[in-house]
């Protein structure tokens, strides 16, 4: 054990790793707040964005940067957000204006609100103009009506089954899953064992030194079962996992920033681009929650990812739409 | 007291008599024609969550709630396209049994019709 000297040195050691998890979580907790939190050499450094961004973006950069955005609901039109594609918009300039450009876009789903082609064109034309390749899961509104067949048209090129995938971006191996098909009453979110079985081969190839970043709509950690936020079958998925040094997963589904780490698995889930949800428990239902109009945009955000290289955990970036 | 016994009292009694047997059928007292159900959608939840109707009767569920719905029955005996806020779904039940059925959006949203 050693004591800290400053604030940004390593604090506690506990599993001798170069790994300060304690210090890691107290830097996470003010990401919320627009605080980047970088592992470099062991040591965690923090760095404050600024609203115009301004930061050394060679020390922040990392080795690969990426942006997840999360449940555009384009479609949808009362009175908690009668825009959604104003703020979608506004993610989009976000995304561009940051001084560190990301390699490409998770979207973890909810794309559409009723699954509608009209609403599909309208956040790919949104997104065109990232100029960024964009990776998609299905939300369960993306899959109404039709089990997901427009979806896969759509995005699902190069995935297999209802959509799930797997690719690799300078080093960092990303797994998407789809939890939001053949959704049984009472139940939570599911991946099903034809998944189940892919994902256990998928992860056969990889060293275990290999960080995984996972991205799904509904979260694969048990938020809050009373409003189905969880999925019933994800243990199953965490257990393959388990053996990894590094394990991200990116959810959406509950529009809001929750994060949670645990072990080696660093779990978050992004703020929606179009209407908040209240927090677990804290409402009726888990329905679009209404705030005044000139508060709408800092409760939506898009979260941003930062990779160095050697060092385990990534880091993870909240901006608001403000 | 003739009165009573030969007019009144048969009355009564037959009214009794179908108003028990009415109420027994789940049909409201003053309609004896097929009726339709109906049965809200709202707060990510079913209302009323269970209904006991008579075969033939016609349910008919629409969503108050802003946010999409379906009605799928567990059983694959009916299901609805995506409702939307203030669009319906009906189904008319022939036979009876009790039909489980949910929101396939929103799985822990569910609800039962008993038909008798």
């Amino acid at each position: 054990m050693e004591d800290a000297k400053k604030n940004d040195e390593l604090l506690v050691d506990h599993n001798h790793d170069g790994i300060d998890r304690r210090g890691f979580l107290k830097c996470m907790a003010w990401a919320g707040t627009g605080t980047l939190c970088v592992m470099q050499g062991g040591v965690l450094k923090s760095f404050s964005l600024s609203r115009t961004l301004d930061f050394d973006s060679g020390a922040a950069a990392g080795e690969l940067h990426f942006v997840q955005i999360s449940d555009s609901h384009m479609g949808f039109n009362k009175p908690a957000n009668p825009d959604v594609a104003a703020t979608l918009q506004a993610a989009v300039a976000k995304i561009k204006a940051s001084p560190v450009s990301p390699e490409f876009l998770l979207h973890t789903g909810d794309i559409s609100h009723l699954s509608k082609p009209e609403e599909f064109d309208a956040v790919d034309q949104i997104l065109k103009d990232t100029g960024k390749e964009v990776f998609f899961v299905p939300g369960e509104h993306d899959v109404l009506n039709d089990d997901g067949q427009q979806f896969r048209d759509r995005y699902g090129k190069g995935s297999s089954g209802a959509g799930w995938r797997s690719f690799d971006k300078k080093g960092v191996h990303f797994i998407g899953l789809v939890n939001v098909m053949n959704l049984k009453a009472g139940g939570l979110g599911t991946l099903g064992a034809e998944q189940l079985e892919w994902l256990e081969n998928d992860l056969k190839a990889r060293a275990k030194s290999t960080p995984i970043v996972v991205y799904a709509h509904i979260p694969l950690w048990s938020v809050y079962p009373e409003w189905g936020w969880g999925t019933d079958d994800a243990t199953q998925a965490l257990g393959y996992l388990k053996s990894f040094g590094s394990v991200t997963v990116l959810n959406g589904h509950i529009h809001q920033i929750l994060q949670k780490v645990e072990g080696n698995v660093t779990f978050h889930t992004a703020a929606s681009t179009a209407f908040p949800q209240p927090a677990p428990g804290s409402a009726d239902s888990p329905g679009p929650m209404k705030v005044p109009a000139e508060e709408l945009r800092k409760v939506l955000g898009i979260t941003g990812v930062n990779f160095v290289r050697g060092k385990e955990a990534l880091a993870i970036v909240d901006s608001s739409l403000a | 007291m003739k009165m009573f016994a030969r007019i009144i009292l048969p009355a009564l009694l037959l009214a009794v008599g179908i108003s028990a047997i009415v109420k027994a059928s789940g049909v409201p007292a003053a309609q004896t024609a097929p009726q339709v159900v109906a049965v809200k959608i709202d707060n990510f939840s079913f209302g009323p969550q269970s209904i006991s109707i008579s075969s033939g009767t016609k349910v008919t569920w629409t969503n108050r709630d802003d946010i999409p719905h379906t009605v799928v029955s567990t059983e694959g005996v009916f299901k609805s396209r995506v409702l939307d806020t203030d669009e319906s779904f009906s189904f008319t039940f022939d036979k009876p049994g009790t039909y489980p059925y949910f929101c396939s959006v929103h799985p822990k949203m569910t609800g039962q019709v008993i038909v008798k």
